[in-house]
């Protein structure tokens, strides 16, 4: 009845295990209450869970994400505290406790910290740069979060019900074959990775279609702001490179479950095909983290210079070479793997090239603040942040990507260093940066900087800390995932990354009570004009938060910064001649029931439950069913109600509230353009 | 040819460069302790060659990479926001052909050096190629086990257990597969890793400056016992490998295809181990374990071997 689901699956074996159970138990009750204290369930309901509005939906993916971000930093705590002490000795994790903390670690930060931020920030901000009402997609755009939402819920109940998997964030067969990894922690692993991933698939072609298709009139390509070029790359790059993902994992699982022999040692298996297909989804991905963190620096560096975005042709030049670019590059995952010395120079030199579009994205950032007048808000103090520390990361990756070099530094905690180098500054600091600058968009106020800058401060300070030890022990020869080691010479600099994640911890705290604080003085910082730092780009536009249609009217561009030219020639802020009707779509319970049947089914699969793998999958089709038969799925904003909306806003907005378009005029010269917005 | 040389100096320059860079901005964390770091300080031809790959490719990176830093610092104080800013400000210009030109060709222009570098260092260090030397290679073959690697030795026809031996003045060739999950050999002192997979054969080559000890290990993630899978690599003068040579022949075990069974069976920081001889083709019939082939065993002991049981 319950396939392999035994009392023994329940986290009684150790203080690690139960620990761990409990704070996920004890989470999920106090968020529970908490809920019902604040009578919010109804609220919840209609306007949250059942929405279909691309920005409610961004605002959850980044609630889930900085959820995730806590969990998998926690993961990260307990691996350094266990490496800062466990010289000669087990330390307090045994190796099966360890490698679940460095697998799920892994795993959560790559799938469910990363990719749902970014999903939200994209979903929250794209519609609007392109002067759109939604996605192309509002529906499936649902769907997709309560797949990645799906796939979290695994990952946080194999912390209650049965073990991770200790295979690592990668998962190379045979290890995680059957036959050496029989528990349910490979499987849990995989569903995790097989309903996000479809969640990522389909967000990837919904961005796809709604930049394509949605743009606003005369808004060409080449006009599109940099954040828009970045997520339309990276879900390209998505719609190309997670079907790869979810070919292999969906191998792995008939690996597993019905004794296929794709991965296995002997009878025809072959492990190599997996690393090859891992990578050809994997480098890719580190593309699709690190674009759309790209497009922000690039918003936040021109607006916080006060400076158009120098080379914006050649930085979607650069973009463009970069998505392309990353398919071929894959092998340099595997040099040690023994392949012939002409594949691997290839590979080597392919991923060299890379290298040169990036170096040109750094000194086009550069430029933009050359003559600038920068202000050190968070967002502008993450971005500088990431282009020294980029840098750096990007000088050890071009070494990792000469063969013979790699093959000394292959596995060790340099490599370890390295990608931590690209993906904390160049994709976490650009999504912090996107949170400090997009906020008061989202959500109608802005958040505290003084919390913000410290935020940064502890951050950066941990990031160098917890890291650049790592790159000297790979030089001393110490490989990563080690639970424990014998050289003493290893140790000081274990305890300084120790520290490091202590740093990082605080960090983490002051992201919070940045958070608290902001939430509890709102009012203060409320943010009327929807414009809080003279931007430059169309969802500056739009009110604070949007009303649910975003543009009443949709707008017209002529040039990239199309809300900076509307405000120097006084064309923002006006109320047109006439409102017109607004189709919109209706909330639908839909996307969260698949979401939820995705996590039955993954979940089913995983114990072997077969029957609720069958009702789970039945259930699906008939809720597709009920929704392709509904005719019914939009209704329209008359528009009355749009002019009253409208007009309240425009009431609220007073002159003094608007920024001084003078500023943009160089001191001694004098223009004859109007200067300021005018209501 | 004429590259070639001048390829020569440029390197020599950045070695140089780059070796003082480095060595005086590491220790900075722990005093100098990183005398004893095997891939700063390699005790064999590959892995200095391989070294001084890093070195040289790191050097030439920093033409680009410390204007950028320092150029990032300048400009966020120099443009910053203040009252009295006396620097210029000119918020609409948004290019430069002859900026960009630099930022694109002189990137391009590192690669193609860099590039080229790397072509021709990756096939002269190609694990498999052959050592050049006038005495033959010292041949060993590597099987990876769970937590353990078995070294045999047909020129002696003994093997050992999480202990490797060889001759310092002679190369060192080392075939490698697995009996387990993937595995990574690796003696960072010597030179490069490679994976070592069940069914397939991969190989490595080495050569030490001269007698030494060194550390060895799996660096791939292999399960529970992997922190402890490490052993000795001893290089050995003449005497001394005579000496250790009889001292393995004299072992009172030998490896057979039973007791290669039980060595086959997972544990966890085993002690050396020396084999006075081993199972006839022991490696075949190893990789021989996982291909897909039907049909009759050559051997009771490949039977026993591949199916755990005669």
């Amino acid at each position: 009845m319950l396939g392999r689901l035994t009392i023994e699956a329940l986290p009684f074996y150790s203080w690690v295990a139960m620990g761990g159970a409990a704070v996920t138990v004890g989470g999920g009750i106090a968020v529970f209450l908490l809920i019902t204290w604040l009578r919010a369930w109804k609220v919840l309901w209609t306007d949250w869970l059942t929405s279909v509005d691309h920005k409610k939906i961004g605002i959850m993916y980044v609630v889930l994400a900085l959820v995730m971000l806590v969990r998998g930093f926690v993961d990260a705590l307990m691996m350094r505290a266990q490496q800062a002490f466990s010289l000669n000795t087990e330390g307090y994790l045994p190796p099966e406790h360890f490698e679940q903390i460095f697998s799920s670690h892994g795993t959560i930060m790559i799938f469910f910290v990363a990719m749902p931020f970014l999903t939200g920030l994209i979903n929250i901000i794209v519609p609007q740069q392109i002067g759109a009402r939604d996605v192309a997609f509002p529906f499936l755009n649902s769907v997709s979060l309560w797949m990645t939402a799906a796939g979290a819920g695994l990952v946080l109940i194999s912390l209650v019900v049965g073990k991770f998997s200790q295979a690592g964030w990668t998962g190379y067969p045979p290890y995680s074959g059957v036959e050496y990894s029989p528990g349910v922690g490979v499987d849990y692993w995989l569903w995790a990775l097989i309903t996000s991933g479809v969640g990522s698939t389909l967000s990837g072609i919904n961005f796809i279609v709604t930049i394509v298709k949605n743009r606003c009139p005369g808004m060409t390509f080449m006009r599109m702001p940099m954040f828009t070029w970045t997520s339309l790359c990276a879900s390209i790059l998505i719609a190309f490179a997670f079907p790869a993902l979810t070919v292999v994992a969906g191998q792995l699982m008939l690996d597993r479950t019905l004794g296929f022999h794709f991965f296995t040692n002997g009878d025809g298996g072959n492990m190599m095909m997996f690393a090859n297909l891992l990578w050809i989804w994997g480098h890719p991905e580190v593309y699709i983290l690190v674009l759309p963190a790209f497009g922000i620096f690039s918003e936040v560096v021109a607006t916080f210079s006060r400076k158009r975005l120098f080379g914006y042709t050649s930085l979607v030049y650069a973009t463009a070479c970069i998505a392309l670019l990353s398919f071929t590059v894959w092998l340099h995952h595997f040099f040690t793997m023994g392949s012939s010395a002409d594949v691997n120079a290839i590979f080597g030199i392919a991923t060299m090239i890379i290298a040169v579009p990036t170096g040109v994205k750094i000194f086009d950032w550069l430029f933009t603040m050359y003559k600038g007048r920068i202000e050190f808000h968070p967002s502008m103090v993450y971005t500088i942040g990431f282009m020294v520390t980029f840098v750096i990361g990007g000088v050890t990756g071009v070494l990792l990507a000469i063969p013979p070099a790699d093959y000394l530094m292959h596995n060790s905690t340099f490599l370890v260093a390295h990608f931590h180098n690209m993906l904390i500054p160049g994709a976490l600091f650009g999504y912090f940066a996107g949170l400090n600058y997009w906020f008061p968009k989202a959500l109608g106020f802005k958040l505290d900087t003084k919390w913000g800058i410290r935020s940064f401060w502890c951050w950066i300070i941990g990031f160098y800390l917890a890291f650049m030890p790592l790159y000297v022990l790979g030089f001393k020869g110490m490989s990563r995932r080690m639970e424990h080691y014998a050289d003493p010479s290893w140790q000081p600099y274990l305890i300084v990354a120790g520290i490091g994640a202590l740093f990082v911890l605080c960090g983490i705290a002051c992201i919070a009570i940045q958070l608290y604080v902001s939430a509890k003085t709102w009012g203060s910082a409320r943010d009327i004009t929807g414009d809080p730092w003279n931007g430059r780009t169309l969802e500056w536009a739009t009110s604070s938060p949007p009303a649910a249609y975003n543009f009443a009217v949709l707008p017209e561009v002529t040039d990239i910064d199309a809300f900076h030219d509307m405000k120097i020639l006084g064309q923002a802020y006006q109320t047109p001649q006439h409102y017109e009707d607004i189709v919109m779509p209706k909330n639908t319970w839909v996307g969260l029931a698949l979401g939820a049947l995705a996590f039955g089914l993954g979940f089913a699969f995983v114990w072997h439950i077969w029957w609720l793998v069958a009702l789970c999958f039945v259930l699906s089709l008939v809720c597709v069913a009920i929704r392709a038969s509904d005719d019914n799925s939009d209704f329209v904003l008359p528009a009355a109600e749009v002019a009253r909306i409208e007009r309240e806003r425009l009431a609220e907005i007073s002159p003094a509230d608007l920024h001084d378009m003078r500023d943009f005029v160089p001191r001694g010269v004098a223009s004859g353009a109007p200067l300021t917005g005018t209501v | 040819m004429g590259a070639r040389i001048a390829g020569q100096k440029v390197r020599a320059a950045f070695r140089f460069a780059a070796t003082a860079g480095l060595i005086c901005s590491l220790p900075m964390l722990q005093g100098c302790a990183l005398s004893d770091a095997p891939v700063l300080f390699p005790k064999g031809p590959v892995a200095l060659a391989e070294r001084d790959l890093l070195f040289t490719a790191f050097g030439i990176m920093m033409i680009v990479a410390i204007p950028a830093i320092l150029l990032t610092f300048l400009f966020a104080w120099r443009y910053r926001k203040r009252t009295r800013n006396t620097a210029d400000y000119a918020p609409d210009w948004d290019g430069s052909w002859g900026i960009e030109a630099v930022v694109w060709l002189v990137p391009a222009a590192i690669v193609v050096v860099i590039g080229t570098i790397v072509w021709d260092a990756t096939h002269e260090l190609d694990p498999y190629k052959p050592l050049a030397s006038d005495k033959p290679a010292f041949k060993v073959q590597a099987v990876a086990l769970d937590w353990k690697w078995l070294f045999l030795y047909p020129e002696l026809g003994t093997a050992s257990v999480n202990e490797l031996a060889f001759p310092a003045d002679r190369p060192l060739t080392i075939e490698i597969t697995s009996d387990t999950v993937m595995n990574s050999l690796m003696i960072p002192a010597l030179g490069g890793q490679i994976y070592a997979m069940a069914g397939m054969r991969s190989e490595m080559n080495l050569l030490a400056d001269g007698p030494g000890t060194f550390t060895g290990r799996n660096t791939m993630y292999s399960g529970d016992g992997f922190s402890d899978q490490h052993f000795k690599a001893y290089a050995m003068n003449e005497a001394d490998f005579a000496t250790w040579k009889e001292k393995v022949a004299g072992a009172a075990d030998v490896l057979d295809a039973k007791a290669y069974v039980d060595l086959h069976k997972k544990s966890v920081a085993d002690p050396v181990r020396y084999y006075s001889s081993f199972e006839t083709d022991l490696f075949s019939i190893i990789l021989r374990k996982y291909a897909p082939i039907v049909g009759p065993y050559e051997s009771k002991a490949a039977e026993l071997i591949c199916r755990g049981a005669a």
